[in-house]
């Protein structure tokens, strides 16, 4: 399959130099926002509309739609805020790009300013990105410096800022309005929504909130048209994604392809197969927070927002991640349970709460302490959080709770002293697993 | 807790940088994380009355600012070595290794992970995912990266810092060739797998 690149072709192309200014304009960059900038604005939003491209952070809620949520006439400011609080475990792409492209995600971040009229703009970046925002830095002081940013940019009547924003250290923060409380200089505690940021996010102000990736393909589709965008992909997924691929595979890393390619044919090609010796126990297609595949539902799963909802996972981030046949599904799930518990806010119950029991009934399991008793306590927790919290953090460790012993059933029996029966935990297991993402 | 022990102030230049930070922001208290970070570098950790001064300087309480520093992992309310390690310990750096890496260092230091050595050269931590999951297990030092760790490599990583001081500006981060198949296996998880059919063994380990 031959992958197009929307997203990497520079950096491959320019390897070592793809971050600078030279090198972004030698291949084309900073033409899209000037020809945005002649655009009606509504047209840009239009054109992002049709072009079908959907938010690459995780929730997958159409990029154009939710620029067009944001009112029209405002007399408060409105701003734009870029999310690169990439903290999604088995994500890292974001930081890929904002290593070998900064520039990609500062022309996309102003063509979505020009689009809903915005003229202070942020980009959040986690705090451990030291060296991502340093790259990323040095090119915004490139583009201020080439009079692209500031007052009247490219010599319109424009003005626009952007300023770089340093976190310090929550997942929690990447939640869209946990990041908004984070900005504002507060703890990242998500806010209960409506009121949604297109109507009163930062600062109490209409704010639209993208996730790097997707501001990065922005400028492709100005420059293109949204009729070449939506030649690439599939009907209801348009375009190409970046997967970070992570695991006992040969050739770990970011691989951009079209969306809706054969799970199995990626894991080879693009992933280089599995490590000698290494049997496929499943993968983890869109970070930890989205179920696990069995290896029979990897088989001929289409990667894209649909195909892997008919597979009962989700395309989330695309932090994609092989498991081996060399651990067990319980040192899984105790691993994820553990980063679920230490990262809840602590402002819903069920999840402050939840993921802290999920974490110990699971470890006890892992202990060889366990029983059935508890493996049905921790589906019955899981139904108790999920849906049931201000955001989805306490679904993100329900779903993968309930997957793992649906899926690994007999790991978990194998640690236990007393003998599980596989068959009443199924009757339970169907009982909780309405939880999982299913096709619409 | 008593925020007023001891005077805090800042260097004249770091004190400029916050003028700086502030007035980007068309609220004060949006500049929390930013200034915070100016005081950590140049503290080495935010002490109370540094808490009390931010609160005056962006016009906010003592509690919110000692709210948002122990909400946040990277902000650190009491002392930590010079160099903090800290190792990734989620799903795709275990999967391939992070336990060894950070049982390796708990040896070599002779600390537990929460703790610093005697000197205070050195503070183990275990933290969240570092969105290095293609090049695990990774450790970050201080602000750098160090990818693609095995045991040898931690232990040339330990005697390079022994002989120099941190510096805030040293970030490039270190990715390291890839270890090899049987580097991977030395370090993988030793579990207990039936659906494998094969029977490693299982380390129990009594949880507190």
């Amino acid at each position: 399959m031959a992958a197009p690149r929307i997203l990497m072709q520079r950096a491959l192309d320019r390897p070592g130099e793809s971050h600078t200014l030279p090198a972004y304009e030698a291949a084309g960059g900073y033409r899209a926002v000037r020809k945005a900038l002649g655009m009606d604005p509504v047209k840009i939003t239009d054109e992002v509309k049709a072009s079908g491209l959907r938010g690459r952070g995780g929730a997958g809620f159409p990029t154009g739609t939710k620029w067009s949520f944001t009112p029209r006439e405002s007399e408060k400011p409105k701003y734009l805020v870029c999310n690169s609080d990439e903290s999604e475990p088995g994500t890292f792409k974001d930081r890929w790009l904002l290593e070998n492209d900064p520039h990609v995600v500062i022309e996309g971040m102003m063509i979505a300013a020009i689009a809903i009229d915005c003229h202070l703009a942020f980009n959040y970046f986690r705090g451990e990105f030291a060296y991502p925002e340093a790259r990323w830095r040095a090119a915004l002081d490139e583009a201020y410096g080439a009079g692209y940013l500031g007052k009247g940019i490219f010599g319109s009547d424009y003005d626009l800022e952007i300023v770089t924003h340093s976190g310090a250290g929550a997942y929690i923060a990447g939640e869209e309005t946990g990041l908004l409380e984070s900005l504002e200089g507060k703890k990242a505690m998500p806010r209960n929504k409506p009121p949604f940021p297109a109507v009163e996010g930062l600062f109490r102000s209409p704010t639209v909130i993208n996730n790097t990736e997707t501001l990065a393909v922005v400028p492709w589709i100005i420059e293109n048209g949204a009729a070449a965008y939506v030649q690439y992909g599939t009907e209801k997924s348009r375009g190409t994604k970046l997967w970070s691929c992570s695991g006992p595979i040969n050739r770990p890393g970011v691989y951009e392809v079209e969306l809706g390619v054969e799970m199995m044919g990626f894991l080879e090609e693009q992933c280089g197969g599995l490590m000698e010796g290494v049997g496929l126990k499943g993968v983890i297609p869109g970070g930890s927070s989205v179920p696990v595949m069995t290896p029979d539902e990897c088989r001929g799963a289409r990667m894209d927002y649909e195909g892997l909802r008919e597979r009962g996972s989700l395309v989330g981030s695309g932090g994609f991640i092989v498991i081996g046949d060399n651990v067990s599904a319980v040192d899984c799930l105790l691993n994820l349970a553990h980063f679920y518990a230490h990262e809840s806010c602590g402002q819903c119950t069920p999840c402050r709460e939840g993921c802290g029991w999920i974490e110990q009934l699971v470890g006890r399991v892992r202990d060889g302490r366990g029983s059935q008793a508890d493996l049905e306590r921790i589906l019955r927790l899981s139904d108790a959080m999920a849906g049931k919290t201000i955001c989805a953090l306490a679904d993100a460790l329900a779903w993968p709770s309930v997957a793992f012993i649906k899926k690994y059933p007999q790991d978990f029996a194998a640690l236990c002293p007393d003998p599980v029966d596989l068959e009443s935990l199924a009757a339970v297991v169907g009982e909780h697993d309405h939880i999982l993402p299913k096709a619409s | 807790m008593d925020y007023r022990v001891e005077p805090f102030a800042l260097s004249a230049e770091s004190a400029r940088r916050v003028d700086d930070i502030v007035a980007r922001y068309p609220q004060k208290l949006a500049a929390m994380l930013p200034v915070l970070w100016v005081v950590q570098e140049e503290a080495g950790w935010i002490p109370p009355a540094a808490m009390a001064w931010v609160a005056e300087r962006l016009e906010s309480s003592a509690a919110t600012v000692q709210a948002v520093v122990t909400f946040y992992t990277m902000l650190d309310d009491r002392p930590v070595g010079k160099y903090k390690l800290q190792v990734c310990r989620t799903l795709s750096c275990e999967l391939m290794g992070a336990r060894r890496i950070i049982d390796h260092l708990r040896d070599r230091l002779g600390i537990e992970p929460g703790e610093t050595t005697d000197d205070g050269r050195f503070t183990l931590q275990e933290v969240e995912c570092l969105a290095s999951c293609g090049t695990g297990p990774m450790l970050q030092c201080n602000l750098k990266f160090y990818e693609n760790l095995t045991p040898d490599r931690v232990d040339a990583l330990l005697e390079e810092l022994r002989r120099r001081e941190p510096a805030w500006s040293d970030i490039a981060p270190v990715i390291y060739e890839r270890p090899d198949r049987e580097a991977y296996e030395a370090m993988w998880p030793e579990t207990r797998i039936q659906a494998a059919g094969r029977e490693a063994p299982h380390r129990i380990e009594e949880r507190g």
